[in-house]
């Protein structure tokens, strides 16, 4: 199966629906079926992939069906990056077609192997030609999309995801057209993200309406909720906090929206209490999943978060900060150093395997014979089987041989009035191997100092996690997802105290 | 006959005996048979768009592409709907 088969069956159930863009001027999906078809018939046939430099517009699905119509890849890029780093990216991939602005289009010649189509011009173009001669390769096995990971931790990864991890994540994760037609869902990550992708196929199977948010911006967001009736969004932990800050300064609240998930990064305990007291009467739903899951593997659903807010039972609280159970199809596991399973409760890496796991990057496939993949992530399961992710494997922070997760450190010091951002991370220690470091972005107005800070983080957890070293910043380093980039605060302290030694 | 379109998300091993209003379903790409024999008949039962089905040992699954006439069978037994799943969105 096709992703766009996903596409053909909507556009015959109910293809007058609009799609995607203004409920009354926006397209449909039997237009969306027709413009991939024209966009499919320009791009023509054969296995180059279908690079993608534009924003977050109808442009991109548009393109994507279009690619998985001819049967080839589609590779989104970041429009973000500087034009040396996107260029090697388009080398990667060479021969290939670009759909993007000019300024991509330009980076690599028609002679060098990029036939470029400017994003401006791909509809007109598809509107304008007919569907291809051939039928849409059925191949559950051909790749579908290429995907860079994030790459906090080291260099980024193309993940590879076929149609077969796509489609069976769609099918087991919505129905067809299970939305009411009053429903939609605005989308502000960009194209070159999982969620990008996978909230296009999953909304538009449900048969909710897209409104898109090419570039983020809180003032932006709330307006098009408001204008649009938006009823559904996924939005990143920072962009939650920038919408929270919007919200309490207008106190014009979000009466149409009804369902607000989360995922992309860990989520600051105190962010996502003040987000549901705020909005009492919107669904909060916890995603987790990575780029080589294909998007979420586990979930934590709305009324688990309002019986971990109501409860009494710490144990039954602390899951508003779990990333809920896996999904259906999913299995998960915690495994030790070794790849021995551990028991409920002790933390080691969390192992994942399921029909929509990729673990495959451009030339290598991570997962084991059994058809597991190692996510990288340390995590732990409670005896309810909730699953509490605390980070990357790569960002605990081993001290004197005790494991210590940065996220429970950070949450406590931006429980300070004083805090505005933390970020904990591990540097060199001569006495431990490794010492916790914390930067922190001081609130507009306030002055703290790092006495009070480490005084602070001992009043509230063992004194093994009282940060050593506490540095004040203006902001913190992240990528254009804002994720943290710990390697860069390393970097920085080992360079401010001559290399790795100094203690 | 039906007009009823599927496609198979996972097989079985082999050939199987996929069967439509108790008729054998033919590749969308093959030409339909000549049946006289079925001509103005409407089998009993839908086959509704959307719907997952699946055999006992639930290792084959066939999507519904177009809905139909009829009810699906894996030579004489019956496929199941897979029940609808109450996830909530997380994209």
């Amino acid at each position: 199966m096709n992703i766009l088969t996903l596409l053909e069956i909507v556009a015959t159930a109910d293809g007058d629906r609009v799609a995607i863009g203004d409920r009354a001027e926006g397209l449909t999906y039997a237009r969306l079926l027709e413009l991939a078809d024209g966009a499919a018939a320009r791009l023509g046939g054969g296995d180059r992939p279908v690079l993608y430099t534009g924003t977050a517009t109808e442009v991109f699905p548009v393109a994507l069906f279009a690619a998985a119509r001819a049967g080839r890849p589609f590779a989104p890029l970041s429009y973000r990056l500087a034009a040396d780093r996107l260029e090697r990216q388009i080398r990667g991939q060479l021969p290939a077609d670009l759909v993007g602005p000019k300024v991509t289009c330009d980076l690599v010649g028609a002679d060098e192997g990029v036939r470029a189509t400017p994003v401006e011009d791909l509809i007109g173009l598809a509107a304008s030609g007919g569907a291809p001669a051939y039928a849409a390769p059925g191949d559950p096995e051909a790749a579908a999309v290429f995907l860079h990971t994030s790459g906090t931790t080291g260099d980024p990864k193309v993940a590879v995801l076929r149609h077969r991890h796509l489609t069976s994540y769609v099918l087991n994760a919505t129905d067809l057209l299970s939305a009411g037609p009053d429903e939609a869902a605005l989308m502000s990550v960009p194209p070159y993200h999982i969620a990008g992708i996978a909230g296009v196929l999953t909304n538009l199977y449900s048969g909710r309406r897209i409104v898109q948010l090419p570039d983020f911006d809180e003032r932006a967001w709330v307006d098009l909720v408001r204008e649009q009736d938006v009823t559904h969004a996924m939005v990143v932990p920072t962009m939650l906090a920038r919408i929270v800050k919007v919200l309490q300064a207008d106190g014009g609240g979000l009466p149409s929206l009804r369902h607000l998930s989360y995922g992309g990064g860990p989520m600051p305990a105190g962010l996502i209490r003040t987000a549901l007291e705020l909005l009492p009467h919107v669904d909060f739903v916890n995603g987790y999943g990575l780029t080589e899951t294909t998007s979420s593997i586990a979930v934590l659903g709305p009324e688990e978060h309002r019986a971990a807010l109501a409860s009494g039972d710490p144990a039954v609280r602390r899951r508003l900060h779990s990333v809920g159970r896996p999904l259906p199809a999913v299995e998960m596991v915690v495994r030790d150093a070794d790849g021995r399973d551990l028991p409920a409760g002790v933390r080691g890496e969390l192992w994942v395997r399921g029909p929509q796991v990729s673990g495959e990057y451009a030339r290598a496939s991570l997962l084991d014979g059994e058809g597991w993949f190692r996510t990288r992530d340390a995590a732990w399961i409670d005896d309810a089987g909730y699953v509490f992710v605390e980070g990357r494997l790569d960002d605990v922070i081993v001290r004197g041989g005790e494991n210590l997760s940065p996220g429970e450190i950070e949450d406590v010091l931006m429980e300070h009035p004083g805090v505005a951002e933390a970020v904990v991370y591990a540097v060199p220690d001569e006495q431990w191997g490794e010492a916790v470091a914390a930067a922190v972005v001081p609130r507009p107005g306030r002055q703290v100092g790092e006495k009070e800070l480490k005084e602070w983080v001992a009043a509230h957890l063992r004194s093994s996690r009282v940060p050593a070293h506490v540095t004040f910043r203006e902001t913190l380093p992240r990528n254009d997802l804002g994720k943290v980039l710990r390697r860069v605060l390393r970097a920085e302290h080992e360079a401010g105290r001559g290399g790795p030694q100094a203690g | 006959m039906s007009e009823a379109e599927f496609i198979v998300i996972r097989a079985l091993a082999g050939d199987v005996d996929l069967r439509c209003g108790g008729v054998a379903v033919v590749a969308a790409d093959a030409p339909v048979p000549d049946r006289p024999d079925l001509a103005g008949e409407v089998p009993d039962g839908t086959v509704a768009i959307g719907k997952r089905y699946t055999d006992e040992s639930g290792r084959l699954e066939v999507l519904c592409t177009r809905s139909g006439a009829g009810r699906l069978s894996l030579g004489e037994s019956e496929l199941t709907v897979k029940a609808a799943k109450a996830l909530p969105s997380s994209d």
